[in-house]
């Protein structure tokens, strides 16, 4: 069956909880644009970067990689079976990247020059890089998710009272656009996938320029390709969550065979990473410093263990991928296990020469960042409701893939 | 904190990282790589002469327009108590540090910008706001800040400082050389402030002649180092002292320039663009080959 537009009710009591976050992040977010960040963050000049930069930005970069490891898996490898996840991935990385924005526009203090980058270069800035990189790819997402517009409106335009007219008109240029973006489609979802390696990895570099101000557990020349692998292996997973959420959610019968089989390609994505961070670690000799307990040795091996090891053993087991809460739990567990690495590798590593104070975020960021995540969700919501985004399982009538190379 | 063994790592993880992304590492081009000129200037601060009067604190806030109290108020040794840091209300401070051999005396130590050859605020600005000048100044330009505060995160000296407070216009906070005194052939604040003659303003070469010159002259008075003529390639303000430049909470940092590692490791995945050119290239042949390919894998598990 075609992913449709599902037919629920908008308000349910979650979501009047979610709209109390949102209320509350932008109450807070008020106060930033009326006072300044020093007036509801406890960012100071010690620590320039906190939790909206890890989780917002970073944590959020990672976690929407479900959207390009979904696309080179459903069109690049053209493993048809697993559209049913692309959309609703595409759909996720699509509001992910959103937040991404939202998220660095607030932590600037100059929002309205957000768009300085554009024409004031500075090549040798990982940032520039991560920017540029950022802005491109939520452009190439939206391209991406257009189709699922036409899609929705194609045949059923109906413009309100006097502009009833240009319904015919509206039609046929969606009709076009659909046809364009039919024969176009495969060179934006390989870009997408190309620049979503680069500033994954490029997202890492951002803190090996902090040299020795960032703890040795986490300081190494391969965090590029630490975020890299990391944010590889966490997008099936990701995937995974949220589908099973949506799932519980709105009381549709589990993906599990399609989640299940990318719960056995997690492994080897899983396994690869968790070489890299411990052959990293020893070549490093950086393991002594996991010899004392301390915030930091905690927080890594909290990372290492839970966010990877024993998912990775999870998912290599058979009834694991066969059961839906099994899978959801070893999904989570990978997915908390990036965020902790975001936030350890933008936060708790950050240790400035002259600190006299530690650096913990206060209620406004954590509003903050609560808020926008709650948003994510409704938002989520919204677009599944009015947009054909999540398939009803029906394996015998799988959708053929809408693109493909032509010739 | 950098070992030999770990300079070593930090090559051979370049090197994989790049590896990673097809190609040879490149040797680092640290910051704007002709910028630098011969001529470009400098100040040499004794800390064995520095009395602690904190008139250079005063004069500074005069030469910046900032709120400035009385120079009276300057004599009180209180504030030196505690450890400050330079912040947005005040570009350069002055710090106390008790000396084992001689309570009587301690040692003061004025702190503001290094303005390092190869800076890491230059290196890592989004927009290219922060710039190194042919004569040694590391200047923050407002008309293209974006308020992103990676410079922040990347000084090895935790000097830029930010206005937090500021809803509009918050602005990067730190040592301008006195650019602006300088223009119209004036010293810096500080360096005309100071009443003993422990700031000397002059080209920088000339300032490390002068040191070694200092050292080779009174060895018992100096410790033989130079701090800031090799410290993360070298900056423009140079310290002596008579003991170790830890104990007076100077960082301890490598030769290389501070950028380093970040600016080969962003040069070696973007190299003339071929890395995502060919990933771009691969992808699509994948793309290509798979195009008739019509699993139907998902078996029951």
């Amino acid at each position: 069956m075609r992913p449709q537009p599902l037919d629920r009710k908008f308000l349910t009591p979650g979501v009047i909880v979610l709209l109390l976050l949102a209320a509350n992040g932008l109450a807070w977010l008020a106060g930033r644009f009326l006072f300044g960040i020093g007036a509801v963050t406890n960012l100071n000049n010690q620590y320039p970067w906190g939790i909206w930069i890890g989780i917002d930005v970073a944590a959020g970069v990672a976690l929407a990689a479900g959207g390009f490891t979904t696309a080179a898996l459903g069109h690049v490898m053209h493993r048809e079976a697993y559209h049913v996840v692309v959309r609703p991935a595409l759909l996720t990385a699509m509001l992910g990247y959103t937040m991404v924005a939202v998220g660095v526009s607030i932590d600037i203090g100059r929002y309205y020059y957000i768009w300085h980058p554009l024409i004031m270069w500075n090549g040798s800035s990982a940032l520039f890089e991560v920017g540029m990189c950022v802005m491109i790819y939520m452009t190439v997402l939206y391209i991406e998710f257009l189709p699922i517009v036409t899609e929705r409106f194609i045949g059923r335009v109906n413009l309100p009272g006097p502009l009833a007219g240009l319904n015919a008109p509206v039609d046929r240029l969606l009709r076009l656009l659909d046809r364009t973006l039919d024969r176009t489609m495969f060179v934006f979802i390989i870009m997408g996938v190309v620049l979503s390696t680069l500033h994954q990895s490029s997202l890492g570099t951002l803190m090996i320029i902090a040299g020795p101000k960032m703890h040795p557990l986490w300081q190494t020349p391969i965090l590029p390709l630490l975020f890299l692998l990391s944010a590889v292996a966490v997008g099936f997973p990701m995937v995974i969550f949220e589908s099973l959420i949506a799932s519980r959610s709105f009381g549709l019968k589990p993906e599990m065979p399609v989640l299940g089989r990318l719960g056995r390609m997690v492994v080897p994505l899983l396994g690869i990473y968790l070489a890299f961070k411990l052959g990293d670690l020893f070549i490093r000799e950086a393991f002594v410093h996991l010899k004392t307990v301390t915030v930091e040795s905690v927080m890594y091996v909290v990372e290492i263990l839970f966010g990877i090891v024993v998912p990775l053993r999870m998912f290599m087991t058979r009834s694991v991928q066969k059961s839906p809460l099994l899978l959801f739990v070893a999904a989570a567990l990978v997915v908390g296990g990036v965020l902790l690495n975001r936030i350890n590798n933008f936060v708790v590593a950050y240790t400035p020469p002259y600190a006299t104070e530690a650096y913990f975020p206060s209620i406004g960021e954590i509003s903050v960042t609560v808020g926008f995540i709650a948003i994510l969700v409704l938002l989520y919501r919204v677009i599944v409701l009015n947009f054909p985004v999540i398939g009803l399982p029906d394996r015998t009538l799988m959708p053929a893939s809408k693109y493909s190379v032509r010739g | 904190m950098k070992s030999p063994s770990r300079r070593s790592f930090l090559k051979a993880g370049t090197a994989i990282t790049a590896a990673a992304a097809g190609l040879t590492p490149r040797v680092a081009q640290a910051g704007p790589a002709n910028i630098l000129s011969p001529d470009r200037l400098g100040v040499l601060v004794d800390t064995t002469v520095c009395i602690g009067c904190r008139n250079c604190e005063w004069a500074c806030k005069i030469a910046h327009d900032m709120p400035t109290p009385p120079l009276e108020t300057y004599e009180d040794a209180a504030p030196m108590q505690e450890m400050r840091r330079p912040d947005e209300t005040a570009l350069t401070v002055v710090n106390k540090y008790d000396h084992p051999a001689r309570p009587d005396l301690p040692t003061t130590v004025k702190v503001q910008c290094m303005h390092c050859d190869h800076p890491a605020c230059v290196s890592a600005c989004i927009v290219g706001a922060i710039s190194k000048q042919a004569d040694g100044a590391v200047l923050w330009d407002t008309d293209m800040c974006i308020g992103c505060r990676y410079c922040m995160v990347a000084c090895p000296f935790q000097i830029p400082a930010f206005e937090y407070h500021k809803a509009i216009q918050p602005r990067i906070m730190k040592c301008d050389f006195c650019t602006d005194r300088r223009k119209e052939g004036k010293l810096p604040g500080c360096v005309e402030a100071c009443p003993v003659e422990a700031l000397t303003f002059g080209p920088r070469e000339e300032l490390v002649r002068v040191a070694r010159d200092k050292i080779r002259r009174n060895p018992d008075r100096y410790l033989d180092h130079i701090y800031g003529e090799r410290e993360v390639g070298g900056t423009s303000w140079m310290y002596l002292a008579d003991r170790k430049f830890e104990e007076l909470a100077f960082p301890k940092l490598a030769q290389d320039p501070a950028p380093g590692v970040s600016e080969s490791i962003q040069h070696g995945i973007f190299a003339y663009f071929v890395p995502p050119v060919s990933l771009y290239a691969l992808l699509g042949a994948v793309m290509w080959t798979t195009r008739h390919k019509h699993d139907d894998e998902v078996e029951l598990l």
